[in-house]
């Protein structure tokens, strides 16, 4: 009662700049956000539920979907194991040139991705470093799957390590220093304490991850060589299918990474509403 | 309770062998040239203030770091090339460092299920196991609970049952009390010295407090800047403190300068009688702990003129805030309380002050203590309190 007294005077002013600003994030969360969420279903609806499903049954697409899928099958897991491995030389060990170790595992963040992927080119392509020596051994890495997949591993090389870091170093090295005295060995300290104090931020890391594979554009767009059927993953089939004016199958692909987006919004805020406190504060960034 | 140094003249070469240990991290000296032996059943306290290398020493022994040289022998055989895991220690650490993700009962098991199966005893053997520690350590019923639904003296109390489980040889404890609020604190030391009379096990603990250390240990180690000051039962380092170190650390202590005088030694209208270096040093510190000074209302008696200033009564004992003009310095003496009315003083007023004992180092000419010079002075006629 009294409380309600005392803030009257500058009640309304401030309920006014409270709604105010409440509504300006509203306005913008609905007309970028929500709203082209929302223009993915309705273009990928347009004609109907048949053209949908004939649009995503198309052999273009499903490979395109099974594509998507080997890279992020491989890079994920690729990741999880430099991500821990990156996070706990970070966090248990002292050595020179850490602070550039650090560095180093932020610079796909740093590095625009169609950069990215043309050092791949650079590199593996036919005028590339080692483009003789693959040629010569027959080894086919850019406008191919190996190249996708490595562009791929690239871009999503921060987002595991990132989000261990810092919850590994706040835990610290105590309890797993704790197993060995105990008589643990180093895979029963890892599994048995490490890796059930780091599960909810891995898991966390690992949606990041493979929401990022999945649907990374840039540096997979460069190394891919657009061969329909054999080297276009989903954010790439949508773009042909775009520049061809083939508007409903481009919605209707783009509506599968919307899905994807969403379900790891959702299983995301869960996370971290229900394991915030063992996820570390600073999610990972990125384009 | 027996005595550990006869316990280690029997046993000897079960002990463990500290020797010429150095750990240098960047920019200091953790360890300098540390040696020390380990009797098998004693209690043992690492006494220092932080960074003296009191825990890397006891990190060492757990096998969670090693030094640039030196050794350590345990049986004839090279301790530290002993893994970790196969060391048979029990260790608890500063902040307990329970697995936050396992139950009481599950961390206490923690090391007996990490065996290999041949060692392993079975589940049966290993809840019985932990139930009987559960009671030990008066837990029964809490065994379901996380880490964190339990308070301070709980977890340390887990924390304990879990080192023990392994059925140690030795048991090491980083600071064990120090997180805990102080009435927990004395409850669990002497609980802990209980425990220790009963297992009998070699118990090596780490502590920043001296009155913990000489209250729970048979011997005490005072660490400073890496090296070990002085070893030994807490009366000796109390009483008969090898280095200036050891006289500030441990206790309360008025710190003194003595010079050379025509008639000896004297500080102020304080004579010490002889001089055992034979004049070779013109100055010396004399250490006197507040409970070596006594004090007394009549000006008749010998010793300085010291004004009383302040009379901070702490329970059984009060602390007198005297300042000499003689030697232009305060003093502090403790009195038991109930002398103090008998003794007739108030704040205020002026009292005769002399110390009873003192232990005196005398000084190189460059401000540096002789710890090997040390002198134990003691009035000669024993003065009436």
């Amino acid at each position: 009662m009294s409380a309600r007294m005392a803030s009257r005077p500058i009640g309304w002013p401030r309920r006014v700049v409270h709604v105010g600003l409440i509504l300006v994030a509203l306005i913008f969360l609905v007309l970028f956000l929500l709203l082209p969420l929302a223009t993915v279903f309705v273009e990928a609806f347009r004609e109907g539920i048949a053209p949908y499903v004939a649009a995503i049954r198309q052999p273009e697409a499903l490979s395109a979907i099974r594509l998507t899928l080997i890279v992020a099958v491989i890079a994920v897991p690729l990741n999880v194991v430099f991500g821990i491995a990156a996070a706990w030389a970070m966090t248990r060990f002292e050595f020179r040139g850490k602070a550039l170790l650090g560095a180093l595992i932020d610079l796909p963040f740093s590095v625009s991705p169609v950069i990215s992927g043309l050092v791949y080119v650079l590199l593996f392509g036919a005028q590339g470093w080692f483009g003789p020596w693959l040629e010569a051994h027959d080894i086919k890495i850019i406008f191919a799957v190996p190249g996708l997949v490595l562009a791929t591993i690239f871009i999503t090389l921060p987002f595991v390590a990132r989000e261990l870091i810092p919850l590994m170093q706040s835990q610290g090295s105590e309890e797993e220093e704790a197993a060995r005295v105990l008589g643990a060995s180093g895979w029963q300290m890892f599994f048995r304490v490490t890796l059930p104090n780091i599960r909810w931020a891995l898991l966390y890391g690992v949606l990041l991850c493979n929401a990022r594979a999945m649907g990374e554009f840039g540096a997979v767009s460069v190394v891919s060589g657009h061969i329909r059927g054999l080297t276009t993953t989903i954010p790439l089939e949508v773009e042909m299918r775009y520049n061809e004016y083939d508007y409903v199958g481009a919605f209707a692909v783009a509506s599968l990474l919307a899905l994807l987006a969403l379900v790891t919004l959702a299983v995301k805020t869960l996370l971290e509403w229900r394991y915030g406190d063992e996820i570390a504060a600073h999610a990972p960034g990125g384009h | 309770m027996k005595s550990p140094r006869m316990r280690r003249v029997v046993i000897k070469d079960m002990a463990l062998e500290l020797s010429h240990l150095n750990r240098r991290f960047t920019g200091f000296a953790a360890l300098n040239d540390v040696s020390l032996t380990i009797a098998p059943g004693e209690f043992l306290a690492l006494l220092g203030p932080s960074g003296s290398g009191k825990t890397t020493l006891l990190r060492i022994l757990a096998g969670l770091d090693y030094p640039d040289s030196g050794s350590v022998v345990k049986e004839g055989e090279d301790f530290l090339a002993t893994p970790a895991r196969e060391r048979r220690i029990g260790m608890v650490f500063q902040h307990y460092a329970l697995f936050r993700h396992l139950t009481v009962i599950e961390n206490i098991a923690f090391g007996l299920r990490v065996r290999s199966w041949r060692s392993r005893p079975s589940r049966k053997v290993i809840r019985e196991r932990v139930d009987r520690l559960l009671r030990r350590v008066q837990l029964e019923g809490l065994g379901g609970r996380y880490p964190t639904q339990l308070s301070g003296g709980q977890r340390q109390r887990v924390a304990l049952a879990r080192a023990l489980a392994v059925e140690p040889d030795m048991l090491l404890l980083d600071e064990p009390f120090g997180a805990l609020d102080a009435q927990v604190r004395v409850t669990l030391r002497r609980w802990l010295r209980e425990l220790h009379e009963e297992l009998g096990l070699t118990t090596v603990f780490v502590t920043h407090d001296q009155e913990e250390a000489l209250e729970l240990a048979d011997r005490v180690a005072v660490m400073n800047n890496g090296r070990i000051e002085q070893v030994g039962p807490p009366e000796a380092i109390y009483q008969q403190p090898a280095t200036p170190f050891v006289c500030e650390f441990i206790g309360k202590v008025n710190r003194l300068t003595v010079r050379k005088q025509e008639a000896g030694l004297a500080a102020g209208d304080w004579l010490l009688g002889d001089d055992p270096w034979q004049g070779r040093y013109p100055e010396a510190v004399a250490y006197v702990r507040p409970e070596q000074l006594r004090v007394a209302a009549s000006s008749t008696q010998p010793g300085w003129e010291a004004r009383l200033r302040h009379i901070y009564l702490a329970g059984s004992v009060a602390h007198l805030d005297l300042y000499v003009p003689s030697l232009d310095q305060a003093l502090e003496a403790d009195v038991a309380s109930e002398d103090l009315s008998r003794l007739g003083v108030q704040a205020g007023m002026d009292l005769r002050v002399a110390p009873r004992s003192a232990v005196l180092f005398p000084n190189d000419g460059n401000g540096n203590a002789l710890s090997e010079e040390r002198w134990i002075w003691q009035a000669r006629s024993p003065v009436p309190a």
